[in-house]
């Protein structure tokens, strides 16, 4: 297994494993990919996420130099990776898994040793460190057995190993588990899981999940347009995205279009809705600077919302809004609940909550929401 | 009715005595055609594989003269061999006419099309992500063209199939080229033809029932070989 740790480049100075710069993908004469710059540090998993047709398996390709880019490019260890038959060292020290399997005709060991026969890896050797990966994957029992035979999860699991055997640099995952049913997900992830940590392999892992997101990345990028919206650690993503595009993809149900009333030390009160509206909108106290008059966007996650009875206690706080119960979904332990109090705002609710409060549309209740749970992004 | 009984018998007593005419025949119709077949198979895969695997200008025209090939009729070729070959034409000075090297020619113009054609189409057919994990797994352009070929070889196979079914039974060429010389150039199909215009219905039954064998025989052992292939 590779080593992860940080790369450092012949001056000494720590370079990123794998680089973008001023990456661009144009087919037919529209721009798909535009990713100015974007690195990833050794032993670093960075989950690209992003709704469907954003670019992220795009990136995936650019960056492992299967597709062609039409400008800049991809540093490895700080040295730009040529184009073609060029890029093929670079190649040699990394690997790919796709959505699919996408197994060769032939058994299940004979698949996990491919990657180490390309590079001419001496077969008594190459059967060994497939074996191994196998092994890790949970599938060498399998080994003999043809990789048309395998159900999807196996296939998956096979490829995964074929991938990890020729011991990559970079490991690049295309949507490895979207194919899979959830049973079988869940323990490919635990075991990809540990074999990134295990390894210290650097890895590219594009999900449209932002759960698997969450529980594989390091750092996640957000990727929208072709570009990259957003990158950062998962706190700083899911609790304060950028701007509108990123806060509804990664799970921020409520996002308000607001105006800056009044405007404190380090706090500020906003009203939902455009200035001159006189409507029911709320105004809602968030932290942050502010002046007043600036518009905002306030971005307000459903597991931060709370409801309550009016006239229970907790309903007369700051950000306490009255309304009327519009929507119950359930969702397995949880229930989504969408409040109408001049402005819609969707809270995560617990089953057994639901029952007490007597939860459904028509209802009315306190929704709250604590400053400090609200990001404002500034327009 | 009472033909095609006295037919049928003499036909197995041909069969079944090994008559040396007959087994000259069959031996030169397998070697004529087995080794336009093999010819074709290295150029028609090499070409299908280039045509599959490059883009130049004008490679629709060449698919398009390809698709076309499939379906020349042989006499078509059987002439355009014949002029080549013929004492004053381009290649006269070879003096092939009437030769079986000059069917083995006129078999490969016919078979090379058709083995590129599914060979393009075999390779055409096997998803693009298939080459993106080659390529992902460290293949050079080379290892890639062999991954895909390999992936490709049931079909690959059924390419050999139709080619050599197509030359085995083709008459035209054979009969122009060849000019069914006994102990020569005569092979099954020329030789049925010959038997039954001169109304030896026996022997032309004949050669046809060991036609039907041989042509049955080679597709028997390819399907055999593909089907064990097959994945369960």
């Amino acid at each position: 297994m590779s080593a992860g740790g940080a790369a450092t480049g012949p001056d000494g100075v720590d370079v990123p494993v794998l680089a973008a710069d001023r990456l661009r993908v144009e087919r037919g004469g529209a721009t798909v990919l535009d990713v100015p710059s974007l690195s990833v540090s050794g032993g670093e998993t960075l989950a690209v996420i992003g709704p469907n047709g954003a670019g992220k398996s795009t990136l995936l390709l650019a960056l492992a130099t299967i597709l062609k880019a039409s400008a800049g490019s991809v540093l490895f260890r700080g040295r730009p990776v040529g184009a073609g038959e060029a890029a093929l060292p670079y190649r040699r020290r990394i690997a790919v898994a796709f959505q699919e399997p996408l197994l060769f005709d032939g058994t299940v060991a004979w698949n996990a040793a491919e990657g180490l026969r390309l590079r001419k890896v001496p077969p008594a050797e190459a059967a060994r460190r497939a074996g191994e990966m196998l092994e890790k994957l949970r599938v060498a029992h399998l080994a003999g057995r043809s990789a048309r035979t395998l159900s999807g999860g196996e296939a998956q699991r096979v490829s995964l190993a074929r991938a990890f055997a020729v011991d990559p640099e970079v490991i690049f995952l295309d949507e490895p588990f979207s194919a899979l049913d959830p049973g079988s997900r869940e323990g490919i992830v635990d075991d990809l899981e540990t074999a990134l940590r295990e390894s210290g392999t650097t890895a590219v892992f594009v999900t449209h999940d932002r759960v698997e997101a969450l529980r594989l990345g390091d750092r996640i990028a957000v990727m929208s347009g072709g570009r990259v919206a957003q990158v950062g650690t998962p706190d700083e993503v899911m609790n304060r995205p950028a701007d509108g595009d990123v806060a509804s993809f990664v799970g921020v149900e409520t996002v308000l279009d607001a105006f800056v009333v009044a405007a404190g030390a380090g706090t500020f009160v906003a009203r939902a809705g455009t200035p001159g509206t006189s409507g029911p909108a709320p105004s809602v106290e968030a932290v942050g600077t502010c002046g007043v008059g600036d518009r905002v966007l306030l971005c307000i996650r459903p597991e931060n919302v709370t409801l309550s009875l009016p006239g229970g206690p907790g309903t007369s706080a700051r950000n306490a809004f009255p309304g009327v119960v519009s929507k119950v979904t359930p969702q397995g332990a949880t229930h989504r609940v969408v409040v109408d109090c001049g402005v819609l705002l969707s809270a995560l609710v617990t089953t057994h909550s639901v029952d007490e409060l007597g939860l459904a549309p028509g209802r009315p209740v306190v929704a709250s929401v604590k400053a400090t749970a609200i990001h404002a992004i500034r327009r | 009715m009472q033909m095609i009984l006295d037919g049928l018998r003499e036909a197995l007593r041909l069969l079944l005595t090994l008559d040396p005419e007959v087994v000259r025949i069959v031996v030169l119709s397998l070697k004529v055609s087995g080794s336009a077949t093999l010819v074709a198979l290295l150029v028609g895969l090499s070409g299908g594989v280039a045509l599959a695997f490059l883009r130049f200008p004008g490679r629709n025209v060449v698919v398009a003269a390809v698709n076309t090939g499939m379906g020349v009729p042989p006499v078509v070729v059987g002439l355009f061999v014949s002029i080549l070959l013929w004492r004053n034409g381009p290649l006269g000075m070879l003096e092939l006419l009437y030769t079986p090297t000059a069917m083995i020619a006129a078999q490969v113009v016919i078979a090379t099309p058709i083995v590129m054609g599914i060979s393009l189409a075999a390779l055409q057919a096997l998803p693009e992500k298939l080459r993106w994990q080659a390529v992902g797994l460290g293949a050079s352009r080379l290892q890639t063209v062999w991954i895909l070929v390999r992936e490709a070889r049931l079909p690959l196979l059924a390419a050999a199939m139709a080619g050599f079914g197509g030359v085995i039974s083709e008459i035209g060429a054979s009969i122009m080229v060849g000019g069914n010389i006994k102990g020569y150039t005569r092979v099954l199909t020329t030789a049925t033809v010959m038997e039954t215009s001169r109304g030896n219905f026996e022997i032309a039954i004949g050669l046809g029932i060991l036609l039907l064998l041989l042509t049955f025989g080679v597709n028997a052992t390819l399907t055999k070989i593909q089907q064990r292939e097959r994945p369960r």
